[in-house]
């Protein structure tokens, strides 16, 4: 070993002294090359292996090759303090202030009653019920003759049913597109029929000369009243919550037998609240009507009544819409104020 | 149909809490709109005797009364009433209170005399409305309460006897005796917690528009049985020996059978017109109908509880005792009762005598033949009169009444008879007259009984129940059907007033709603039945989220619309918009017609938005117009889209609702949607407008146009045949492979004239691109310094491409060198050096 020449440790200890006192990244690259470099001390003694004598070479090489690691691993370390305190700096620069407003399009609403129409389409179609829908304007024919609507029945009278002519007018109903149905196909028929309805009422905060529904009706070998029940309580618990109970209650209508209004237990109070703005404290809501095909309805269409039974029943699109949003004016549904669209976003 | 549920019960065994009646009347089909009890907050109301009326001294229209509202105990102590006015007055100028309770109170009621019994309201009483009523002066005068009206007690206007209607009530015969000075008035009359349903009767059940059907209704439901009603039949023994019979007095003769099938007349002498008893005036009132006098009152109380309808005439004015059932001459001319002149045609079926007209069958009497104060002997008419006919008058003349209303429904032949000896039983028992044995009972063609076979295996595959024939036929007999039960058999006959039983499916419904409709069972039916849509349903979806991501809110309109939106959008001569569908009746001008297009709602609509102060409404419809066809036909329905867009500040911007409807097109896999300059179109800015294809037109409203809707904006909007682009979408999505060779970018800056379009610029491109031309961007336009004046700058961004291997330089700047030529000879365009 040459005289004057440097011991692997203590340059390691010189090394880790620059080390320490080097202010940034390029201070620490000046200590890698200064030792570690082409010239640097270590690889300087490195290269002056062949001076030293055989038998001390190998403990010799261990002792530059362990400083030599411990160096690269302290240059390393250091090197990425550096690097970290540099991105900490520059994150820090780019700090933006969250709570600013936002910057988007906003976007649109589709209308509630296409929501409501939607929702209640969907329930159904998870069932197998195809949408089919009926023109506006309809003749008499579908839309009360077919349907074993009495020739004196109260509906047809002009103080309640939009005319064009003696034998056309505005659909009252969505029902008469299950004539319509029942006419193009054979069955089984398993349909739900959404659209516009027209009545002579004058507009106020629950009534509308223009109005939707969802018509529904299954024509099978086997329909019973009890799947009728079974169906409509499913569509109650999906459109209202599972916890709701269905309620059926006999009514009339001409184009079903036997026929029924139904009832949903409160989804909002239960029947607990006496102020309830939904049940009014009855604890109950009337949200369908609906009933078993009436033979002469299914006689239109020429289907064999012995074989074939079936039921229909018709929602209201708005009575529905309102109830479940808890919207107390039907007309706002017409006004299209963007304030009220834009709630159902 | 308004139920006293008293009257109800009366012929219905057992007594039940309202509450569960309720419950099981609406369970079983009979539907409730209103319950009431009467008196419920009515406190402190008894019964005074007027003792004594005056002037009131500083006002023409007040009186000041005293009136004795002393209690039964301490009454018996004293003696006459001018005494005791006397001792009242005396101990009152002594400044002592006498024992008795004798109350000054100021009223202003016209009607009052001394000697009344009337209600008063004491000091601290209670009246419905939440009203309490105290001590206190009226213009000077002590006033210690306030005798009421039956209006104040809680009847409705329309039910109040006349002589009381305006002002306070004199309370009936009955109550004029000083037993009842100082009782509770409502506990007296029987009005206290009078119990009144109002149920909802269907149109299929005019049997119900009754007491006793409801009480039919109720009895089944109960499983009680029904009392029958009590009659006074022509035969009944108590009639014999009056020497004299109905056919004596009335010939009946029906020359119209087929709108008239049974008229029975019945007559009673020694009539004494005056007020019929407090039990049926109460009833009556109750159940919402005002009382007359004692006839009037029988008839009015026969239709309300056997529902059908009844008349009295005066005899003496029946010439000849002839009645005939006719119709009128046309343009003949009849007073009806209330006074009216009325002008009959050829269809009118008339009651007449021996020379005129007595009443309009079925509807309502003659003037000349009514009962009067007078009337001593009456004929007492139940017929039977046809729905369609009765309708078809009533319509005609405008008049509906309590009688006509119950014969447009039906009223069966069969039920005449009953209601006729009712009427006789109630004068009878009432003392009103002297019932005739015998009755003119015309009935040419009596109606046979409906017999209805059913087969229990059907009605239970009907409900999907399993009840047998025999608990069928039970359910059955609890609504009054005789039943015949042959195996699984029904022989049912209905009783005649269930006119809506006619096969079987009616009857399947009887049983279901006696057997109870939370009985059946749920169940969901099986099949292998899988749902779908139409295209165009499914386009509706997939437009509704691409234009509500582009931020536009849909809406919805009336389909009927006033013919006036057509000329504020300046449309007035275009055949397709003015083929109006045209309503018969509509609710006023401004929804008489069916909508052609959507832009006049959609106008309205962004007007209202603007006037209400809304910042920015951009909003779409899709929405069904209507064209006239050949007549008598439904006219053609087709689907329209529309959008318009206004933002305060001038912000609604052609480009970005032209972005909107490339976006819709791209997603209908339609391409981009081919604009024409379109300058001819008064709903529209000339130089701002477009035909998209033949879908329809996009472009910024006329400023004429949102200035009539009052739109201080400028609007812009589009309208398509929604039809026509569902029918053209393409949804069905083909994968192309992703490229692999490197595309080659080039510039290009033209200068053209002001009038050479980006469009015509693109197209040729486009055209001389061939198939290595990927795709064509326009990235600047210019205007100004180094571009002549009248000429503009347009730079376009194309990208080449093959499919099978990298372009060479040479190929690109060839394909280039042809577009620019084309460019240089079809549009003028020059080259711009970079």
């Amino acid at each position: 070993m040459g005289v004057g020449m440097k011991k692997p440790d203590e340059i390691l200890a010189e090394a880790r002294g620059a080390l320490e006192q080097a202010q940034d990244a390029q201070a620490v690259e000046d200590v890698r090359i200064r030792y570690l470099g082409k010239k640097g001390e270590l690889t300087a003694l490195l290269r002056s292996m062949g001076e030293i004598a055989p038998e001390e070479r190998k403990a010799f090489g261990q002792a530059v090759n362990t400083a030599k690691d411990a160096l690269e691993t302290l240059l390393q370390e250091r090197k990425e303090a550096f690097a970290s305190a540099g991105r900490s700096a520059q994150l820090a620069a780019e700090r933006i202030d969250v709570t600013e407003p936002s910057r988007t399009v906003p976007a649109g609403a589709r209308h509630m009653i296409t929501q409501t129409i939607d929702e209640i389409a969907g329930i159904f179609m998870s069932m197998g019920y195809s949408v089919t829908e009926g023109p506006e304007v309809e003749t008499v024919f579908f839309n009360f003759d077919a349907l074993n609507a009495a020739p004196d029945h109260p509906s047809r009278d002009m103080s309640d049913t939009f005319y064009i002519s003696d034998d056309i007018l505005l659909r009252t109903q969505t029902s008469p597109v299950q004539v319509r149905t029942l006419l193009a196909q054979a069955p089984p028929v398993k349909v739900i029929s959404p659209g516009r309805c027209f009545r002579t009422d004058t507009p106020d905060a629950t009534h509308s000369p223009m109005f939707h529904q969802v018509e529904g009706l299954l024509v099978d070998e086997g329909v019973t009243m009890g799947d009728l029940k079974g169906t409509l309580d499913a569509f109650a618990k999906r459109m209202f919550g599972a916890d709701v109970k269905t309620k059926f209650r006999p009514h009339f209508f001409p184009f079903t037998e036997p026929s029924a209004e139904v009832d949903v237990s409160c989804f909002l109070c239960g029947g607990e609240d006496p102020s309830c703005r939904v049940c009014h404290g009855s604890g109950w809501i009337e949200i369908l009507g609906c009933g078993m095909v009436h033979p002469n309805v299914l006689k239109v269409a020429d289907i064999d009544t012995e074989r074939y039974t079936g039921f229909a029943f018709g929602v209201g699109v708005e009575r529905t819409a309102m109830l479940k949003h808890g919207i107390d004016d039907i007309r706002l549904f017409y006004e299209n104020d963007v304030r009220f669209i834009g709630q159902f976003y | 149909m308004k139920v006293p549920v008293s009257w109800m019960e009366e012929y219905v065994s057992g007594r039940f809490s309202q509450e569960d009646v309720a419950e099981r009347m609406v369970m079983s089909g009979s539907n409730i709109e209103a319950q009431e009890r009467f008196g419920t907050n009515v406190t402190g109301v008894v019964i005074g005797k007027v003792l004594e009326v005056w002037p009131h001294p500083d006002s023409d229209h007040l009186v000041v009364c005293r009136v004795d509202v002393t209690r039964g105990a301490e009454r018996t102590a004293h003696g006459a009433i001018d005494e005791l006015v006397a001792a009242e007055a005396a101990a009152a100028t002594r400044g002592e209170r006498g024992e008795r309770e004798v109350l000054q109170i100021v009223t202003g009621a016209p009607n009052v005399s001394a000697g009344d019994f009337v209600p008063v309201a004491v000091h601290g009483a209670a009246l419905p409305g939440g009203v309490t009523i105290k001590k206190g002066k009226l213009r000077g005068e002590v006033s210690e309460g306030m005798i009421c009206s039956a209006q104040e007690l809680g009847f409705d206007d329309k039910v109040v006897p006349m002589h009381c209607k305006d002002g306070i009530w004199t309370l009936p015969k009955e109550f004029r005796a000083d037993k009842y000075i100082g009782t509770d008035a409502l506990d007296a009359l029987g009005l206290r917690f009078a119990s009144v349903i109002d149920f909802e009767i269907t149109p299929n059940r005019p049997d119900c528009l009754s007491i006793y059907g409801m009480a039919r209704e109720y009895a089944a439901v109960y499983d009680r049985p029904l009392e029958p009603i009590e009659v006074l039949a022509r035969e009944d023994a108590s009639l014999a020996g009056a020497g004299q019979t109905a056919e004596d007095f009335v010939k009946v003769q029906i020359a119209k059978p087929e709108l008239c099938p049974r008229y029975i007349a019945r007559v009673a002498t020694d009539v004494v017109i005056e007020d019929s008893p407090w039990w049926m005036q109460q009833r009556l009132m109750l159940a919402g109908m005002r009382p007359i006098n004692n006839i009037v009152d029988i008839t009015n109380y026969v239709m309300l509880e056997l529902g059908h309808p009844i008349h009295a005439f005066d005899i003496t004015e029946i010439a000849g005792g002839e009645i005939l059932v006719d119709t009128a001459a046309a343009g003949e001319k009849f007073t009806t009762l209330d006074g009216t002149e009325r002008t009959l045609d050829a269809d009118t079926l008339l009651i007449k005598d021996g020379r005129r007209g007595v009443a309009i069958a079925g509807v309502m009497g003659g003037l000349n033949s009514e009962i009067t104060d007078a009337t001593t002997t009456i004929l007492i008419e139940a017929a039977c009169f046809t729905a369609a006919g009765i309708r078809r008058t009533s319509k005609k003349l405008g008049l509906r009444t309590e009688a006509s209303s119950r014969y447009e429904k039906g009223v069966p032949a069969e039920l005449a008879q009953t209601a006729s000896d009712r009427v006789c039983q109630l004068i009878q028992l009432t003392g009103a007259g002297k019932v005739l044995p015998g009755a003119a009972d015309c009935y040419p063609a009596p109606q046979a009984k409906t017999t209805i076979m059913a087969r229990a295996g059907r009605i239970n595959a009907v409900l999907g129940t399993g009840i047998s024939a025999d608990d069928m036929a039970a359910l059955l007999r609890r609504l009054e059907m005789g039943v015949e039960v042959k195996g699984e058999q029904l022989l049912v006959t209905p009783p005649a007033v269930r006119i809506d039983l006619k096969e079987e499916i009616d009857l399947s419904e009887e049983v279901a709603r006696l057997y109870g409709y939370d009985k059946l069972p749920a169940s969901l039916h099986a099949d292998s039945v899988s749902s779908g849509v139409s295209k165009s349903w499914f386009v509706r979806g997939i437009l509704r989220e691409v234009l509500t991501g582009a931020g536009l809110s849909e809406i919805a309109t009336y389909s009927f619309v006033s013919p006036e939106g057509v000329a504020l959008i300046g449309a007035q001569n275009d055949p397709k918009k003015t083929d109006f569908v045209r309503l018969l009746n509509p609710l006023g001008e401004e929804n008489s017609v069916m909508r052609t297009t959507l832009l006049p709602n959609m106008l309205e609509v962004l007007a209202r938005n603007f006037n209400r102060g809304n910042e920015e409404a951009f909003l779409f419809e899709i929405g069904n117009t209507f064209h006239a066809t050949s007549n008598n036909e439904l006219p053609s329905e087709r689907l329209s889209l529309c959008a318009a867009w206004y933002l305060r500040g001038g912000g609604a911007d052609f480009f970005l609702l032209k972005g909107v409807l490339e976006k819709a097109f791209a997603r209908l896999g339609l391409g981009a949607p081919a604009l024409v300059p379109t300058d001819d179109l008064p709903t529209w800015h000339p130089g701002r407008c477009a035909a998209v294809a033949e879908y329809g037109v996009i472009g910024e409203l006329h400023p004429d146009v949102s200035a009539r809707y009052g739109i201080e904006e400028r609007v812009v909007a589009f309208e398509l045949d929604f039809d026509a682009l569902a029918e053209a979408a393409v949804t069905a999505r083909e994968y192309s492979p992703l490229p692999k060779f490197p595309a080659a970018p080039r510039d290009i800056a033209l200068i053209v004239d002001e009038d050479v379009t980006a469009g015509r610029l693109e197209a040729v491109i486009r055209e001389k691109g061939g198939r290595t031309l990927e795709s064509v961007a326009l990235f600047d336009i210019y205007r100004g310094k180094q571009v002549p004046e009248g000429k503009k700058s347009l730079a376009f961004s194309l990208t080449f491409r093959a499919k099978d291997r990298t372009l060479t330089d040479e190929e690109v700047n060839k394909t280039q060198a042809r577009i620019v030529k084309a460019l240089e000879s079809e549009t003028g365009a020059a080259l711009r050096d970079a």
